[in-house]
């Protein structure tokens, strides 16, 4: 009986290190873990289920605009603009691609700490992103500025005519077993599409395609519809690719701080924009 | 002599020029980034906090005169994933740093490598620019 005992515990004992080997050893803000190039030893994917840390690696900055639209200077990286939508892209002066401008003279909102809205979520400092579902809703929890929005599964419809929002009003539906498609309106004009500053209108529509992959691996792609802006709808990214994370994995906090801001332009934003010293 | 040396180990040790294809997360418009500098020299203070940590250093010029650098990294949830840490340095520690510089000629940089007085070196956040452009392949950033 002793010996039964024992062998129990020593059994325990190898199951409990198995999951802690598995999950790796708690600990504060990890650090992810590196992207796999394949899948073939992934479990299958379960069934109308998004959830979980899920991590981009250096693919979802897109410092230069959206991943799959960089503003670059390719003309296949150039949304086909209309004249409204043109003017507007001028209005705005990013300091990253082509058009980029000295740190003083930007008008990016995001540099005074405003939200970034979307679809810029999506589109710029896309970082470590928890998914947690419930029966009537998805709440994706972003890295970047600490923030959070909530995609409707219940079966509601977008609102007619919405107050606007920084993050405008989502609404899901699985349209297979393991593709969620999510649909955004109302969104706030003073925010930026991207980046590069890709402006947008009220008649913003956003289409978010989550594709899990597999257990391990998760894809998203973003198309960006707007008439009064573009001639046609635009992909942002395409299939933007995410891996899962240990369930213990925590997430370090990125925040836009007003006070941090203004000491790194006193140290560096401003006197690196002032005219020749020579 | 000791004096002297430490002196001349305080000045710019290079200067060197090439091409350095470099796209910052916030924007290089304010940097030459084909020249690439480095500086010997004291931590003074290490501002761990976004947009962009911060390290200050006092150094001295090839003329003699004293120089207070501030150099940027990226943010600390980037640094964090090449080993950087809020306790990476503290005022007092003797670092040489290669950065780009600023085109305004102010003490102003990015830093592309730190080397601790252990021989430690952290690495600064270089992404490289797009790849020449092929038809064949998909856009890259």
């Amino acid at each position: 009986m002793r010996g039964i005992s024992f062998t129990l515990v020593l059994a325990l004992l190898s199951f409990s290190a198995g999951l802690c080997a598995q999950a790796g050893a708690p600990q504060w803000g990890g650090v992810a873990r590196p992207q796999t190039a394949t899948e073939h030893d992934a479990a299958p994917a379960p069934r109308h289920d998004i959830s979980g840390t899920w991590d981009p690696g250096d693919n979802g900055i897109q410092q230069l605009g959206a991943r799959n639209m960089p503003e670059d200077g390719r003309p296949e990286h150039r949304p086909s603009f209309t004249p409204a939508g043109q003017q507007a892209l001028e209005h705005n002066k990013p300091s990253n691609g082509i058009r980029a401008v000295l740190p003083s003279e930007t008008n990016d909102p995001v540099v005074t700490c405003d939200p970034q809205g979307m679809p810029r979520e999506d589109l710029y400092e896309l970082r470590t992103t928890q998914i947690v579902q419930t029966p009537l809703k998805i709440l994706l929890l972003y890295e970047f500025g600490k923030v959070w929005r909530v995609i409707w599964t219940d079966g509601r419809e977008l609102p007619k005519d919405p107050e606007p929002r920084w993050y405008g009003y989502s609404v899901g539906k699985w349209v297979d077993d393991y593709t969620l498609v999510a649909e955004t309106t109302g969104l706030d004009e003073r925010t930026w599409i991207d980046r590069a500053g890709r402006p947008h209108s009220d008649e913003l529509r956003i289409q978010e395609r989550f594709h899990r992959v597999d257990r391990d691996h998760l894809e998203l792609t973003v198309t960006i519809a707007d008439p009064k802006m573009y001639t046609v709808p635009w992909v942002g990214l395409d299939k933007l690719r995410f891996d899962l994370q240990p369930e213990n994995f925590d997430v370090r906090e990125m925040i836009c701080s007003p006070s941090e801001f203004a000491e790194y332009n006193k140290l560096i934003g401003v006197p690196a924009s002032e005219k020749s010293s020579k | 002599m000791k004096k002297s040396f430490l002196k001349l180990s305080a000045l710019t040790i290079a200067v060197s020029i090439f091409l350095l294809p470099l796209w910052a997360h916030h924007g290089n418009a304010a940097y030459d980034t084909e020249k690439k500098l480095t500086v010997k020299g004291t931590v003074t203070d290490w501002f761990w906090a976004n947009p962009h940590c911060v390290l200050q250093f006092d150094a001295t010029d090839a003329n003699g005169q004293a120089v207070h650098w501030s150099t940027e990294t990226e943010n600390p949830t980037t640094m964090s994933h090449s080993g950087w840490s809020k306790s990476s340095f503290k005022p007092g520690d003797e670092v040489t740093v290669t950065m780009i510089t600023v085109k305004n000629g102010k003490p102003i940089g990015r830093i592309v490598e730190v080397v601790l007085p252990n021989g430690q070196k952290l690495e600064g956040r270089v992404i490289p620019a797009l790849p020449a452009y092929n038809p064949e392949e998909p856009p890259k950033q």
